[in-house]
């Protein structure tokens, strides 16, 4: 394809292409060169491509109807990014532009024979064609994907984009950058307010960028005056996506700034929408060729882009804007064979046309000759965002076209073609009204009305058969809604759904007046009573990479982390944390700890120093165990239930004085805990004195465990180990490695004899250092979160949300000889006494060996009885490096819960593995001998 | 999203708090019987129109707050500390706008 200036005309006023740089580019690997500034349209256009697609189902060529955004037919894949909005996004230097859904090419479609089997794919096709049998589904989901119009997603290993977020707080958000959205904008920043003006074109001006010369002098003076304004923000090129509660706004920026798009969330004072008008396109036969298109995108390829649409035009026109096109086609050079008004009862019937358009059938039968057809039969208004505030546009029947009925917020307001009509002289004035009253309003003064702009009248024109085209990005014809109606979907919501019409990429914006138009024909209603639908967010479509955007979650790391790194750590996310997992063979690490002695960095375990003399009426009432009698210097473990009984979280606390307590929290449960136990403070014992302070990251907390553990902390604290004055679940403050205040405690987890040390945040890593130099030559190693989780699974210790779920209540996990009934209140009594009075048919938290000592079956596994009856499943399982076989814990049912019973474990592969109940959930020392060494 | 006036903070997002459900369900741990229980814990009057609940500030101040909200516009009428006596409320079956 050369690059013909046969279409481009000669200079417009208004045009925004600059002539001085030409751009080039490939469509369908030919080379074209259009201008800067041109869309990826305007230029095709420019160098004679008419046919931009094939249609979705029935693959007929298509060309430009909108040449907006929304235009149905102008996705494109450019380059690696698929569904580019071609009739939108200007042309860049080298892009690779191809047509999608058009395999193998654009001119030579094998599918095209669609059209021949169209009587299969009339609506609900879907529904009916595709439902059954259901082991054709794989089959269906091939063919369904090869009707896909959409282009081919960046292969993997494509560098990522960088997306971004960023959040607004401005006094009044104006939605829409034409005219009265500028005049808006304007109004509002006059009273000082800060506006943000959000316009989806490349530049503001809406539909004075491709009127006459008094539009553009109209333009350039509010241009001016905008710019003049320090306190307007102007987004092109962006659009306002949704409104939600309060004024919640989203917005997404598409280009214009570092990051490939950008999601901006604004809390706004006012939201003025100033969304302008969508011409609406016209149901006849052959409504969908090549050369059919609006009124607007003749003004917009001739005025902003100086490309001439065809030779020879009929023009069907019933209104202003029409009528322009006529004069604007003509001065391009465009011959105008007839002009069919509909103000004098003229009608389009039909085009006629294999491929593209080569003549027009008029109402009265007669036939010219054209290979362009412009139609101007109305506008519909994008009231998304006032549906989005709750407000349910009404039909008005005199402007054929819905409005707004009274806006339910007094924070949102309404300027512009989406009220009404009017010179742009009324429009700006209107929007200056309306602007001034949405800062008043954003200060939070008593609302005043503001006088109205009232929509002209205009014909009330959607079909003249119906045989053509409602929704050209679905191919859904008028006779589609019309037997849909037939087979009983004549609700509006319903008709939308088995036809699809108005579900594809322009959702509804260009078919939803004219899909309820031919629906209320066919059900002999008029329109109050068809209904509309509702138009839901996002207004345009947002990538997911903007969605995604850039997190804004810290990552919590140990002060130790850096040693971690150092040795060798593969770290994995837990909740929040960056943690080790284990520094390269895991099993040794737990070997070394039965064996000698290791030191894990816990940090990240939930902690929460607690004050004041009612700590201990607070403990009873969370645990489920009674703490009455916890001396000073002494910790016990606590299970923690939710209201419904459920196991939410365990930990040890200790007593360190008469009022002062150390409570751990699991690492995930740390947030949770805090805010439960400030809900029984603040909202069921407000008498209670007791203060909560996190120490979560104040104190790192690290684990020596092993039969070594006592003589490797000897050689570097002041505190008495002797284990007839600090036997097991006591705790002692001194001095480790010359860090006073130090918090010791002697747990069990891992089921060796073990410190738990809770140091200063500052002194962690000397502190971890000290205890790796002061214990080489007893061998003592880091070990990580895997070798933990292998030790106390050997020690059948539970984690919670491991070994429990969120229907697991405390005697299921084997807890009920934590589970005080006496107790007059705890969290979760009604529950246990109810679960404890049922003890036979609940399931139970077991320690399980599989037949195969080699065979670790994967968490999760389901145990089965009678071939396939799921009653159970593997909670955690590892291979033991102390005994040399796998250890397992699994959630039975009573009947199967006794020492001895013999269970079945469907593995991934579907094999079958059997297993045995065991006596005791620990599988090492059971009798506890090493823990209390 | 919702905006809540927390009496300490100010205007915040309610992604800052946590709902901590209607208020004036009656803890009744010593009579209820199971079902009386039950309906406790899992059953909601969720009315269309004005309720009272409490919010926990959970990203602000941490503290528990009591609140008139409307459930069919979402607009939260008043918001105090949480045991602080309501403001003087319009009937239920007024809406403000
Ligand atoms: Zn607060």
């Amino acid at each position: 394809m050369s690059p013909s200036e046969h279409w481009r005309i000669e200079r417009q006023p208004g045009e925004v292409i600059d002539r001085s740089q030409p751009i080039n580019f490939t469509w369908n690997g030919s080379p074209v060169t259009g201008y800067s500034g041109d869309t990826i349209v305007s230029a095709l256009m420019a160098s004679g491509v008419r046919v931009m697609s094939r249609s979705f189902k029935y693959h007929r060529p298509r060309g430009v109807v909108t040449a907006t955004y929304f235009d149905p037919n102008c996705s494109f894949q450019v380059g690696d990014e698929p569904n580019v909005r071609a009739a939108h996004r200007q042309v860049r230097e080298g892009d690779v532009v191809r047509a999608q859904n058009a395999w193998p090419s654009l001119s030579f479609d094998v599918r095209a024979a669609n059209q021949l089997v169209g009587r299969f794919l009339g609506p609900g096709f879907y529904y009916k064609t595709f439902i059954r049998p259901q082991t054709l589904w794989p089959l269906y989901q091939k063919v369904l994907s090869r009707f896909s119009p959409g282009g081919e997603p960046p292969p993997i290993g494509t560098p990522h984009e960088i997306f971004d977020k960023r959040f607004a707080h401005p006094d009044v958000l104006v939605a829409g950058g034409g005219p009265a959205g500028m005049a808006a904008a304007l109004g509002a920043a006059r009273s000082g307010a800060s506006v943000m003006l959000v316009e989806e074109e490349y530049e503001l001006g809406g539909h004075l960028r491709y009127g006459g010369v008094e539009s553009l002098a109209a333009l350039a003076s509010l241009r001016a005056e905008v710019a003049s304004f320090d306190n307007i923000e102007v987004l092109t090129d962006s659009v306002v996506l949704g409104r939600y509660d309060d004024n919640w706004v989203g917005i997404v920026q598409r280009s214009g700034m570092w990051a490939k798009e950008r999601l901006i969330k604004a809390r706004v004072g006012t939201l003025v929408v100033a969304a302008g008008l969508i011409e609406r396109p016209y149901v006849f036969e052959g409504n969908d060729l090549p050369g059919v298109m609006l009124a607007t995108a003749a003004l917009r390829l001739t005025g902003l882009h100086a490309v001439k649409p065809g030779t020879t035009a009929v023009v069907f026109t019933a209104n202003s804007t029409g009528d322009e096109a006529v004069a604007r086609l003509r001065s391009a050079g465009v011959q105008i064979a007839r002009v069919l008004d509909a103000r004098k009862g003229d009608d389009v019937v039909r085009a006629l046309g294999r491929g593209k358009v080569t003549g027009v059938e008029a109402g009265d039968g007669s036939t010219t000759e054209a290979d362009l057809l412009v139609t101007a039969t109305g506008w519909t208004a994008p009231t998304s965002l006032l549906n989005m505030a709750g407000d349910r546009p009404i039909w008005n029947p005199q402007a054929a076209r819905f409005t707004p009925s009274e806006l339910i917020d007094i924070r949102v307001m309404a300027t512009g073609g989406i009220v009404g009509d009017g010179s742009t002289a009324e429009l700006v004035a209107h929007g200056r009204a309306v602007g001034s009253e949405a800062a008043a309003r954003a200060r939070g003064e008593v609302p005043q009305s503001v006088a109205a702009l009232t929509p002209y009248p205009h014909p009330a024109l959607f079909q003249s058969t119906t045989v053509g085209f409602v929704d050209f990005s679905e191919d859904v014809k008028s006779k589609d809604i019309v037997s849909a109606a037939r087979e009983g979907y004549d609700s509006s919501e319903l008709a939308k759904r088995f036809t699809t019409s108005g579900m594809g990429p322009a959702q509804g914006k260009l078919e939803m007046v004219n899909t309820m138009a031919v629906l209320a024909e066919a059900t002999d209603r008029d329109f109050e009573s068809t209904g509309t639908t509702v138009w839901r967010p996002p207004y345009a479509p947002i990538s997911l990479g903007a969605l995604a955007g850039r997190a804004f979650e810290p990552e919590r790391i140990s002060p130790i982390q850096s040693w971690h790194n150092e040795h060798g750590a593969k770290n994995m996310v837990a909740g929040q944390w960056i943690r080790p997992e284990h520094y390269g063979n895991p099993a040794a690490e737990a070997a070394n700890v039965r064996s000698r002695v290791g030191i894990i960095d816990l940090s990240p375990l939930g902690k929460l120093d607690l004050r004041g003399p009612d700590v201990v009426k607070l403990l009873n009432l969370v645990y489920t165990n009674s703490w009455d009698n916890l001396a000073i210097g002494s910790v016990r473990y606590g299970v923690m239930c939710a209201e419904d009984g459920v196991v939410m979280d365990d930990g040890v606390t200790g007593r360190l004085g008469a009022d002062h307590y150390l409570m751990t929290t699991t690492s995930s449960g740390a947030g949770n805990v805090w805010d439960w136990l400030e809900m029984w403070l603040q909202t069921v014992h407000r008498e209670w004195q007791v203060t909560i302070t996190p120490v979560t990251t104040a104190l790192v907390s690290i684990n020596i465990a092993g039969p070594h553990s006592r003589e490797l902390l000897s050689r570097v604290t002041d505190i008495d180990l002797d284990p007839a004055s600090f036997g097991y679940l006591k705790v002692r403050t001194g001095s480790v490695a010359g860090i006073d205040d130090c918090i010791v405690w002697r747990i069990g987890f891992t089921g060796e004899l073990s410190f738990e040390i809770h140091v200063p945040a500052s002194y962690g890593l000397h502190v971890w250092q000290a205890l790796l130099e002061a214990g080489k030559d007893l061998g003592v190693a880091a070990f990580g979160v895997e070798a933990q989780r292998i030790l106390r699974l050997e020690k059948g210790h539970l984690i919670v949300g491991q070994d429990t779920d969120g229907l697991t209540l405390a005697y299921q996990a084997g807890l009920g000889g934590l589970v005080k009934l006496g107790k007059d209140d705890f969290s979760g009594k009604p529950e246990l006494v109810l679960q404890e009075a049922r003890a036979g048919d609940h399931s139970h938290l077991v320690a399980i060996e599989t037949v195969d000592p080699m065979l670790v079956p994967p968490e999760a596994s389901q145990i089965v009885v009678n071939g396939n009856d799921i009653v159970g499943r593997v909670t955690s399982s590892r291979m033991s490096p102390t005994l040399h076989r796998s250890v397992c814990l699994a959630h039975v049912p009573a009947d199967l819960a006794a020492p001895g019973s013999r269970l079945t474990i469907v593995l991934t592969n579907g094999d079958r593995a059997e297993a045995v109940v065991r006596e005791n959930l620990a599988f090492v020392d059971p009798e506890g001998v090493r823990l209390r060494g | 999203m919702l905006l809540i006036d927390c009496p300490y903070c100010g205007p915040r997002n309610s992604t800052e708090f946590r709902h901590a459900g209607e208020a004036g369900k009656s803890r009744d741990l010593a009579s209820a019987t199971p079902a009386q229980w039950r309906r406790y814990l899992y059953e909601y009057d969720n009315p269309l129109g004005w309720v009272r609940e409490s919010w926990f500030h959970s990203a602000g101040c941490r503290r528990y707050l009591s609140s008139e909200r409307h459930t069919g516009t979402n607009e939260v009428r008043w918001v105090v500390p949480f045991g602080t006596a309501a403001p003087s409320s319009t009937t239920d079956e007024e809406t403000s706008r």
